[in-house]
């Protein structure tokens, strides 16, 4: 038990070690050697520190021996280790998937690349794990520093433009964080999540502590990418690389989530924020706006990943959406689909980047007829939409069906209507894409393209298969997003 | 009194709408990168007002002095200036590569081209 403790740590550390390291590194083949050894063993830890957690334990470790809440505490739940879980998992089987992709977008200077995603990554770990606000401040803004690099490395000029406003945005978002941290440190005198939650009784009254409360939830439904909120988020996923589109879409949006919950929950504590804000009618609204603005607008894009974009704005609805609903099942869900919709999206992205790989396009008319080309690419993909659609036996049916049986539980019954509509939605922009793959003929005269190498269709369909497994087996999904639910509103929800 | 008493506050208040309306109205990005930098700054004039102890003096341990005032928020500012520091030169990086690609760091040129792009 206590050796797991001063393991825990090691999860964010390596990677941040690793990063400035790889920096050094030349070549081609070390410094991807170097991050995907960095990240499957964080991967391995953190699977570690999930399993000594499970039970409802939770780890404590006080960096450089000062106690908290004087130190700096990595304080690890369910909740936590969870997530953790899901960021290290992701990039372990997309890092050797990325490689040849990163070869051709990023043909020079890959130690500084590496180097800037394993940094990015283990900024995402730090807000994951530390249980001290000020230090989510700092890790929200290395992993945000070095995804804004990441994503101007993408080959279109276009992705500078978007890197730049999701600089701006991501900057105003982190910023407004860092407002509500100061209220938080102004009436409470403390940064440690614990002692502030302590602290906090004596001044629930003050107008200031509502302010603050405002400013962090909007500053990270910026970082969510949550309706109106969601400008930066398309672009950027569809300029850059393949492989960091496929990493944040399936990690840097779930992060924000978790860490937006942690502070309502644990922080603020949930009896004061839906009291103090409307907050649940508030989140519920900006929920179903993201569900249909985003499914709506994925049906109208051109652009395959684009599209994929889009549906993470409604899918973030989704979560959001469970949260709203105020009870332990609804945050259960929202867990639940946090995980599955990283594992989904990591498949689409992953299925995507390799059609981009192989025929040089992400347009709906480059990808006529390139079914019978790429079976077993174009397969992928459609697995995977069919589990964003959330049919069984997928982990997106588990968690849609979980989130369905929230909503009745809650007594709102119109929300089934509205998540099964988004469903569909959802289904007609998966069955474009395969409609226009398999079913169109490939244009006169339009150039043959390979099916991509077995090395890079394995990891993707060590995705897809995930997404059937935790369809059929929960035990690690549901088991897992019910404790970490318990972890943060045990008690206080019913 | 009360408005004197508060004059931290005002201006943080006065920079940080300065700040944020020069971000959203302006479209040349230099000038955006400016807005961002008065935005933050704000902050960190609330965060270090925050440590300040009436009466209190400046916190180097001596003999003869019983009230110091908080030196912590100090030291987080000083963290919080070199992430903005970062986030400034980033910023700018990425304004350069832009006027290399576009021949512009206006909004509206860029949207311009953004659609000769699409096309």
């Amino acid at each position: 038990m206590s050796s797991i403790t001063e393991l825990m740590p090691f999860v964010v550390l390596i990677p941040l070690i690793a990063g400035p390291v790889c920096a050094l590194l030349p070549g081609r083949g070390l410094p991807w050697l170097l991050a995907t050894l960095a990240m499957t063993t964080a991967f391995i830890l953190s699977a570690m520190v999930l399993a000594a957690v499970f039970d409802g334990a939770t780890l404590s470790y006080a960096f450089g021996n000062w106690a908290p809440p004087v130190g700096i505490e990595y304080r690890v739940d369910a909740a936590n280790a969870f997530v953790a879980l899901l960021i290290t998992g992701v990039s372990a089987i997309l890092l050797p998937w990325g490689k040849p992709l990163v070869d051709d977008e990023v043909p020079e200077r890959q130690g500084s690349f590496y180097a800037l995603v394993l940094i990015a990554l283990a900024g995402l770990l730090g807000i994951t794990l530390t249980g001290d606000v000020f230090n989510v401040f700092v890790f929200l803004e290395i992993s945000s520093l070095a995804t804004y690099g990441l994503i101007a490395h993408g080959r279109d000029r276009r992705a500078l433009i978007a890197a730049f406003r999701y600089l701006i945005m991501g900057t105003v978002g982190a910023t407004f964080l860092l407002i509500g941290i100061a209220v938080l440190y102004i009436l409470t005198g403390s940064l440690n999540m614990v002692d502030i939650a302590e602290r906090l009784p004596t001044a629930e009254g003050a107008r200031a502590l509502q302010v603050g409360l405002g400013f962090i939830v909007v500053g990270l439904a910026i970082k969510l990418a949550l309706f109106p909120l969601h400008h930066w988020l398309p672009n950027a996923y569809t300029y850059a690389p393949s492989l960091i589109s496929a990493l944040i879409a399936a990690t840097a949006t779930k992060v924000a989530l978790y860490v937006m919950l942690r502070f309502i929950f644990d922080v603020f504590g949930a009896a004061y924020s839906f009291a103090a804000l409307p907050l649940a009618a508030a989140l519920m609204a900006l929920a179903i706006g993201s569900m249909f603005a985003g499914s709506w607008l994925a049906i109208m894009q051109s652009n395959l990943k684009r599209m994929l974009a889009y549906s993470s704005v409604a899918q973030v609805g989704y979560m959001v959406l469970g949260v709203s609903l105020t009870t332990l099942a609804g945050l259960s869900a929202a867990f639940l689909h946090l995980f599955n919709h990283g594992l989904m999206k990591a498949a689409l992205f992953a299925s995507a980047g390799l059609v981009a790989y192989r025929c040089g396009g992400l347009g709906m008319n480059d990808l006529r007829g390139i079914g019978r080309q790429m079976p077993w690419t174009l397969t992928a993909f459609a697995l995977a939409g069919v589990s964003l659609v959330g049919l069984p036996p997928t982990a997106g049916f588990i968690s849609k069906w979980y989130l369905l049986s929230a909503a009745v539980a809650a007594d709102q019954l119109w929300l089934v209507g509205l998540i099964l509509i988004t469903s569909l939605m959802a289904l007609i922009y998966i069955a474009r894409v395969v409609e226009i793959a398999w079913m169109q003929p490939r244009p006169e005269g339009a150039p043959a393209v390979q099916e991509a190498h077995w090395t890079l269709l394995a990891p993707v369909w060590v995705l897809v298969a995930a997404n059937f497994w935790f369809g059929i087996d929960t035990r690690l999904t549901v088991g897992g997003a019910t404790r970490a639910a318990q972890a943060l509103a045990g008690g206080v929800w019913p | 009194m009360t408005l004197l008493s508060f004059i931290n506050y005002w201006a943080v208040i006065i920079l940080m709408m300065t700040g944020y309306y020069c971000m959203i109205v302006r479209g040349n990005m230099i000038k955006k990168v400016i807005g961002l930098g008065i935005f933050q700054t704000s902050v960190f004039i609330l965060f270090i007002s925050a440590g300040k102890v009436i009466g209190g003096a400046t916190p180097v341990l001596r003999e003869g002095v019983e009230r110091y005032s908080n030196p912590l928020p100090h030291v987080l500012i000083l963290t919080a200036i070199v992430v903005g520091i970062a986030t400034t030169a980033v910023a700018l990086a990425l304004t350069v590569r832009i006027r290399e690609a576009y021949g512009s760091i206006d909004d509206d040129a860029i949207d311009a081209a953004e659609e000769d792009d699409r096309v």
